[in-house]
């Protein structure tokens, strides 16, 4: 039991389907109630979808485990309305520090400009997260949670997947048009479906633990390399809300993790960090090894996977959870428009490509970190090493210190969805980047682009008022910097390169679909179609 | 590949010289240090990727 925060018991619930004994076809079904699956029941039906969420559980993470959550999954919970509670409780920060012993050796500030409505990071513990999301939840009649449902089979049909599904009632099955699998890196369903999941394991471990401490260290990241209090291992601090910090120490590829998991053994590493003097209370602790992994398709014929269930990386990093809210991000819009009719199923297909594409680009980065803090072999320790021991003395080095390079969204530069750019343009916002925040004014009060963009296209122009664009569902709505919002202090300008004229389609996801110089209804009504997948075979 | 293969070293001979002679007296896993230093540094000093990924391929493919 925690000092800090009591767990709540969600009630089980017998389903009226289970009780009256018939099979029901629902349009989507969401396995596992954790960050990804909650994230994906509210975006679902922000879309107007109808979902289920099955869990085997009756209560949120135990232990705070993902504590680390950046600016575009905190951007996506804010289009989902659930960011505010984060935001208030959580904990902000964006400079990180990493040491090699007792000297700093390295800085990074993760959001160096200012003009974005949400910070770089916030810490928070995943209890809280989760708590937030299913209060949303319960609150939203297209919303169906079903605690203590386990599936315990699977059986894809041509337009369907059967699942029979474990309560304290029994055993009955519910059928699902569209199964999303989010029951995390250890997924029943991937075993069901019989998906790969392959990639690198680590050889090394690591103790992660959560303590109570009143203390004045900054709120960063703290990173060291053979601190003189845990000689020849690294070691990380960081803090979350509440007091509580987390703590995480190398323990190497030897050490018993069970013997390491017992308190009296975790309490000297603690204080040899913190202080003899420091009072704090243990809160949780787990060891842990790390694995770099990618199941090999995103789509499985009506099976969907995402989150851990689709990918695990290291830690360092803070690329899991964050990464899977991004997953839904893409999938949500795509999956409305395929179950509503209006974009064929290949669109989900896209859903892959995209996101492997982006899990793929996370693991190399989590990888090459992993790789760094827990070097392979006798060479690759020795050039660590030697990275290290240059970066005391030598600026040179030390952008090659890597003890974790943090989330940040995969643009999907080689997107199928994407219309190539056929004008100059300079920035960073090329078709496939997720569209950058800017603070606007609207009427006189203050807000952020990002609220301005639509639930469906958008179209951002510049300059110019620009008649309507007919696309049937997919219509976007217009809007025009100048006229319905002020660019006051010239970030869209810089940021999009948007000048007088200038047009940008932006996706339902709030990614860059294409941009032209000029205002052109057929082209635009051509990328609409293509980024909905009108002309995927 | 832009790597140079002709003779660059201004003074061969002395260049060699005082590569061994600063290891001289190091152990094998002090001079495997330095050595790993060394190519840091000279890394550094090139500077182009596609140069240093020549160069990596060029040892790694050299018969010893």
């Amino acid at each position: 039991m925690l000092n800090t925060y009591e767990f709540p018991e969600f009630d089980y619930v017998q389903s009226p389907e289970q009780t009256a004994g018939e099979v029901v076809r629902h349009p989507v079904v969401v396995v596992g109630a954790g960050p990804i699956g909650l994230t994906a029941a509210l975006d679902f039906a922000a879309r107007g979808l109808k979902v289920v969420v099955l869990d085997d559980n009756n209560t949120v993470s135990v232990g705070s485990r993902a504590v680390c959550y950046a600016k575009r999954p905190l951007e996506i919970w804010d289009r989902l309305g659930v960011a505010k509670p984060m935001l208030d409780k959580g904990i902000e920060w964006k400079l990180g520090r990493v040491f090699m012993r007792d000297q700093e050796v390295y800085e990074f500030d993760l959001l160096p400009e200012d003009g974005h409505k949400i910070p770089a990071f916030i810490n928070l513990q995943q209890y809280y997260l989760e708590e937030y999301m299913v209060e949303a939840c319960e609150k939203n009649p297209l919303i169906d949670l079903r605690w203590k449902h386990k599936v315990v089979s699977l059986k894809q049909g041509a337009n369907y997947v059967d699942l029979a599904v474990e309560t304290p009632d029994g055993i009955f099955h519910m059928e699902a048009d569209w199964l999303l699998a989010c029951d995390g890196a250890n997924s029943d369903v991937r075993r069901m479906v019989g998906a790969e999941f392959t990639g690198q394991f680590f050889q090394d471990r690591f103790l992660i633990a959560d303590i109570v401490m009143k203390a004045d260290f900054p709120t960063e990241r703290w990173f060291w390399f053979d601190p003189d209090f845990h000689r020849g291992q690294s070691a990380l601090l960081h803090k979350q809300s509440d007091d509580v910090w987390r703590l995480d120490f190398q323990l190497g590829w030897d050490s018993d993790p069970e013997i390491e998991k017992r308190p009296e053994n975790i309490i000297p590493r603690v204080k040899a960090m913190i202080g003899e003097d420091v009072d704090f209370e243990l809160e949780w602790a787990s060891v842990y090894q790390f694995a770099c992994r990618r199941v090999d398709n995103f789509r499985h014929g009506r099976v969907l996977f995402a989150g851990d269930a689709a990918h695990q990386v290291s830690p360092f990093g803070a690329r899991g959870a964050n990464t899977g809210v991004q997953d839904i991000d893409n999938l949500s819009w795509k999956l409305a428009a395929v179950i509503n009719g209006d974009a064929p199923e290949a669109l989900i297909d896209t859903y892959h490509d995209e996101r492997a594409f982006a899990a793929d680009d996370n693991i190399l980065n989590s990888t090459r970190s992993t790789d760094f803090i827990t070097p392979k072999n006798g060479a690759s320790r020795l050039y660590r090493d030697a990275v290290l021991a240059l970066s005391r003395q030598f600026d040179f080095a030390r952008p090659l210190v890597n003890s974790g390079r943090l989330s940040s969204p995969t643009p999907y530069v080689e997107s199928p969805l994407n219309t190539a750019d056929a004008d100059a343009w300079e920035g960073a916002m090329v078709p496939g980047t997720c569209a950058a925040d800017a603070p606007v004014v609207e009427d006189g009060q203050p807000g952020w682009l990002l609220e301005h963009l639509g639930e469906g296209f958008t179209l951002l122009v510049s300059g110019l008022a620009v008649k309507p664009v007919e696309a049937g569902t997919f219509t976007p709505t217009v809007l025009e910097i100048g006229t319905h919002v002020e660019d006051v202090e010239g970030k869209i300008a810089e940021r999009y390169d948007l000048r007088d004229g200038a047009v940008y389609l932006i996706r339902p996801d709030q990614h860059v679909a294409a941009r032209w110089r000029s205002f052109d209804p057929d082209k635009i009504r051509a990328a609409i179609a293509h980024a909905t997948g009108g002309d995927l075979k | 590949m832009s790597l140079i293969l002709s003779p660059n070293i201004e003074n061969p001979d002395a260049f060699y010289q005082e590569l061994t002679e600063a290891q001289r007296d190091l152990t094998d896993a002090e001079a495997n240090a330095m050595n790993a230093r060394l190519v840091l540094i000279l890394a550094n000093q090139v500077g182009s990727l596609e140069d240093l990924r020549d160069a990596i391929e060029l040892a790694g493919a050299t018969a010893a």
